[in-house]
C-alpha cells in the first residue's frame, strides 16, 4: 500500500520552492522503490514553515519543515514515510500548538484535502451546508444567515444577512450572486488561500447565496495576481458541473445556478463593489454613485448579492451546523471566526481562524513571535492599506469591529501587517497617498487630485517646509478626502496618514524625538 | 551536452488569428470586452494597436470607449514586454521586510526603471501591489511565477538570464 505525502500547491509554498520538493518526494520514492501517493494539498496556512511536507501515519499525519530539496533524501533516509525522526519533523500536525489553538469552521478543509477531490471535500464535511439548504425555503436561509451574526468579511463588515434580504425581497427578472475575489489590501491573503485550498467550499457558498436571495447566475471577479487560484477555480467549476453540483439542476433539486470567472486587471480600486460591478460590465472600474445600493441595482442593473470570498466561505458552516452555533462564538456584535493573517516583519507568518475578541498582541506576539527581524515591534497596520497604523502601546486592543472603529482603526479583511522599529512612518503616510494616487479610479476629486497633493505635502512636511503649516493643511486634506469622496479609497486614505501623524510625530519632524528619518 | 532541437523555435502567434479568435469565443459574453482583451494579451503579450479598433467594431463600442478601458487598467499593455517580465512588489507587507531597497536593486541590476521595458528588450520591469505572499516577504513575481522571501541575493539568482549586461 501506498503511503500519502502532502506537498502544499499553495501559491505562498510554491513560492519557496514547494514544486521543486514535490518533484523531489517523487523522484527519491522512484529511487528507492517506495509506493508514494503524492497529494498536492492547499496551505495548512503556517507558511513561515512551508514548504511543509506531510506524511499520513496510521497514527495521524506527522509534519515536517520548512524542507529543503536537497534534504528530501535524508528524509526517506530516516523513514519519514513512517513518520520517522528527522530535525525538521515537527510532530503531528493536528496536535502542533499554532493549529492546535485554532478555531477553523470556513478554513476547515483548507491544507487538510486536495482542493480539487470532491470526494475528499465530501468525506470532510463538504456539502452539509448546501444540503441542508436545499431543505430550506430562501426566508430561512436569509434568515439562518441574519442570525448567524455573519458580517462582511471584505473589509465594511456590513451584515451579510441583511443584504440578502435585501436582494431576496427585490423582485427581478434576473438576479446575481458576485463573490469578489478582488482581495488587494496587502497583508491579506485569506481569500487566496481558500480558493486555492478549498474552491468547492466557496461554490457551496454561492450556491447557498443563490439559494437565498433567488439567483441563478454567479460571477467571480478575481484579481489578476493570483495565477494558481484561477487555475484551480477553473478546475474546480469545471468538476462541479461535471457532478451536477452547478447547473441547471443542483444536485437534482430542480434550482439552477452556475458560475462565471472573471479575471480582473491590476485595479485595486475593483475591490470596491460598484467599480467591481462596472469592471464586471467591461467597462473602466470607476465607482458609482449610491444609492442605488446593488443589492436593488447591482450588476447589469439587477439585484446583486456582492460577498467577499471568506463571507461566501463562512456561510456553509453556519448552514451545515446552525446560525446559533456561529454565533455562540465572537464577542460583542462582531459574531463567529475571522481568519487573521499575520504578515510583514513577522516571524512566524500564516493564517489564523480564531474568534473575534483575540488580542492583537496575542496574535503578533504569541501566534507571530514577535518581528522577522528580532527587533521591537513599532507599528501595525490592520486592515490594508487603508487601514490605520497603531503603535506597539496599543496591541491591547481586541480584535472587534466596535472596538477598532472606537480607536479609530478598523479590523477590515483581518489582514495583520506588522514593522520593526526601521520603519519611517513619514515614509509610510507618503505610500498611503501615493498608492492613492496610483489606483484613483479618477471619478471623484477630492481622491483624485487629493492623494496627489497629500504626497507633496508630506514631502514638505518632511523637508522641514514651514512644517506647522503643513501639517495643519495635510490635516484640512485629509478631512475633506474622508468627508467628500465617493468611496473608501479616497475616503479611508486618511486613516493611515492620520494615524502615522498621531502616533509617530517625531518621524515628521514634530515635538520631541530624532527628527524625519529620510 | 548539446541536444539539436527537432522542431524550429515556435514562430508567434499571429496577432491577426488571435484577434479574430479572441472575438469569436467571447463577443456574445455579457460585458464581453475584459476577457476579449485578456485573451488577446494572454496569448501576444500586449494588445497590438491595430487590433483595438477590431475589438470595438465587434462589440459595437467607440474606440474611444475601448482606449478608455485598456488606459484604466494597470495589467494591459500597449506595447510590447520584454522577453522577461519581473513585478515587485512595493505594498506594505513587503516594504516591512525591505521591499524599497529591493526595488532599487533590482533597477541596478536589470538596467531598467519601474515601469519600462530595456532597450535591449530583455526584460520588463514593473511595480506591482501585493501578490498575495505578504508573510513570506518581500514578494516577487517572474513570468508568472510567484517568488517568496527575495532578498537581493535571491533576486540575483532568479534574474541570472536578465540582468544587464556588466551587471
Amino acid at each position: 500500500m501506498s503511503t500519502r505525502v502532502y506537498v502544499p500547491a499553495d501559491a505562498a509554498a510554491r513560492s519557496v520552492g514547494a514544486d521543486e520538493v514535490a518533484a523531489a518526494v517523487l523522484a527519491e520514492s522512484r529511487r528507492r522503490g517506495a509506493a508514494v501517493e503524492l497529494v498536492r494539498n492547499g496551505s495548512r496556512g503556517m507558511l513561515w514553515r512551508e514548504p511543509l511536507v506531510e506524511v499520513a501515519t496510521p497514527s495521524g499525519r506527522v509534519a515536517y519543515g520548512p524542507v529543503e530539496v536537497d534534504e528530501v533524501p535524508g528524509l526517506f533516509a530516516a523513514g519519514f514515510l513512517q513518520g520517522g525522526d528527522h530535525p525538521r519533523k515537527l510532530g503531528l500536525t493536528d496536535a502542533l500548538p499554532w493549529l492546535a489553538g485554532q478555531d477553523r469552521l470556513g478554513f476547515a478543509r483548507v491544507g487538510v484535502i486536495d482542493p480539487l477531490s470532491l470526494e475528499e471535500w465530501r468525506a470532510h464535511g463538504g456539502g452539509r451546508g448546501l444540503d441542508a439548504a436545499l431543505a430550506l425555503s430562501p426566508e430561512a436561509i436569509v434568515d439562518a444567515v441574519t442570525r448567524s451574526g455573519l458580517r462582511g468579511r471584505g473589509g465594511a463588515g456590513f451584515p451579510t444577512g441583511i443584504k440578502w434580504a435585501t436582494v431576496l425581497q427585490t423582485s427581478a427578472p434576473q438576479k446575481y450572486v458576485v463573490c469578489n475575489a478582488d482581495e488587494g489590501d496587502s497583508g491579506t491573503y485569506s481569500d487566496r488561500m481558500l480558493m486555492e485550498g478549498d474552491p468547492y467550499t466557496l461554490l457551496e457558498g454561492m450556491l447557498i447565496a443563490g439559494l437565498g436571495v433567488g439567483a441563478t447566475r454567479g460571477y467571480i471577479y478575481l484579481r489578476s495576481e493570483y495565477p494558481d487560484a484561477e487555475r484551480i477555480l477553473v478546475g474546480a467549476i469545471a468538476a462541479a458541473r461535471a457532478a451536477g453540483l452547478l447547473g441547471p439542476d443542483v444536485l437534482g433539486s430542480g434550482k439552477a445556478f452556475d458560475v462565471t470567472l472573471r479575471r480582473g486587471a491590476g485595479a485595486y480600486v475593483c475591490g470596491e463593489e460598484t467599480a467591481l460591478i462596472e469592471s464586471l460590465e467591461g467597462k473602466r472600474g470607476e465607482v458609482r454613485y449610491r444609492p442605488p445600493v446593488p443589492a436593488v441595482s447591482g450588476l447589469w442593473g439587477m439585484p446583486t448579492a456582492l460577498n467577499n470570498v471568506v463571507t461566501l466561505g463562512s456561510v456553509p458552516a453556519i448552514l451545515a451546523d446552525g446560525p446559533e452555533a456561529y454565533a455562540a462564538r465572537g464577542t460583542g456584535r462582531s459574531r463567529g471566526t475571522l481568519a487573521f493573517q499575520l504578515a510583514g516583519n513577522i516571524r512566524q507568518g500564516g493564517l489564523v481562524e480564531v474568534p473575534f475578541g483575540i488580542s492583537l498582541a496575542s496574535l503578533v506576539y504569541d501566534y507571530g513571535g514577535g518581528t522577522a527581524s528580532g527587533r521591537p515591534v513599532r507599528a501595525v497596520q490592520v486592515g490594508g492599506p487603508l487601514g490605520a497604523f497603531l503603535p506597539a502601546s496599543a496591541l491591547d486592543l481586541p480584535l472587534d469591529y466596535e472596538a477598532f472603529t472606537a480607536r479609530g482603526a478598523i479590523v477590515g479583511h483581518g489582514g495583520i501587517v506588522v514593522f520593526d522599529d526601521t520603519v519611517d512612518m513619514a515614509g509610510m503616510a507618503r505610500y498611503a497617498m501615493e498608492f492613492c494616487a496610483i489606483e484613483s479610479c479618477g471619478k471623484c476629486t477630492p481622491c483624485r487630485i487629493g492623494s496627489t497633493r497629500g504626497v507633496e505635502v508630506i514631502d514638505r512636511i518632511r523637508r522641514g517646509e514651514r512644517r506647522a503649516q503643513h501639517v495643519a493643511l495635510l490635516r484640512d486634506l485629509c478631512d475633506t478626502m474622508t468627508h467628500a469622496s465617493l468611496c473608501a479609497l479616497g475616503g479611508m486614505t486618511a486613516w493611515p496618514v492620520q494615524s502615522a501623524l498621531e502616533h509617530f510625530p517625531e518621524d515628521f519632524g514634530l515635538g520631541p524625538g530624532p527628527g524625519p528619518r529620510s | 551536452m548539446h541536444v539539436p532541437s527537432t522542431s524550429p523555435p515556435s514562430a508567434p502567434p499571429d496577432r491577426e488569428v488571435v484577434v479574430g479568435e479572441a472575438i469569436a469565443l467571447l463577443r456574445h459574453e455579457p460585458g464581453a470586452l475584459l476577457p476579449i482583451l485578456h485573451h488577446i494579451q494572454d496569448r501576444l503579450g500586449w494588445l497590438p494597436p491595430e487590433s483595438l479598433p477590431r475589438v470595438a467594431e465587434a462589440l459595437n463600442l467607440s474606440r474611444a470607449e475601448v482606449h478608455g478601458v485598456v488606459s484604466f487598467y494597470h495589467d494591459f499593455r500597449t506595447h510590447p514586454p520584454g522577453r522577461g517580465v519581473v513585478r515587485v512588489c512595493r505594498a506594505e507587507a513587503c516594504q516591512a521586510m525591505g521591499a524599497d531597497a529591493l526595488v532599487a536593486h533590482a533597477r541596478a541590476r536589470l538596467g531598467v526603471d519601474l515601469g519600462e521595458t530595456r532597450a535591449d528588450g530583455g526584460v520588463t520591469l514593473e511595480a506591482v501591489y501585493c501578490l498575495g505572499n505578504c508573510a513570506l516577504s518581500p514578494a516577487v513575481m517572474i513570468d508568472g511565477r510567484l517568488h517568496g522571501r527575495v532578498g537581493p541575493s535571491r533576486f540575483d539568482v532568479l534574474t541570472a538570464g536578465l540582468a544587464k549586461e556588466g551587471a
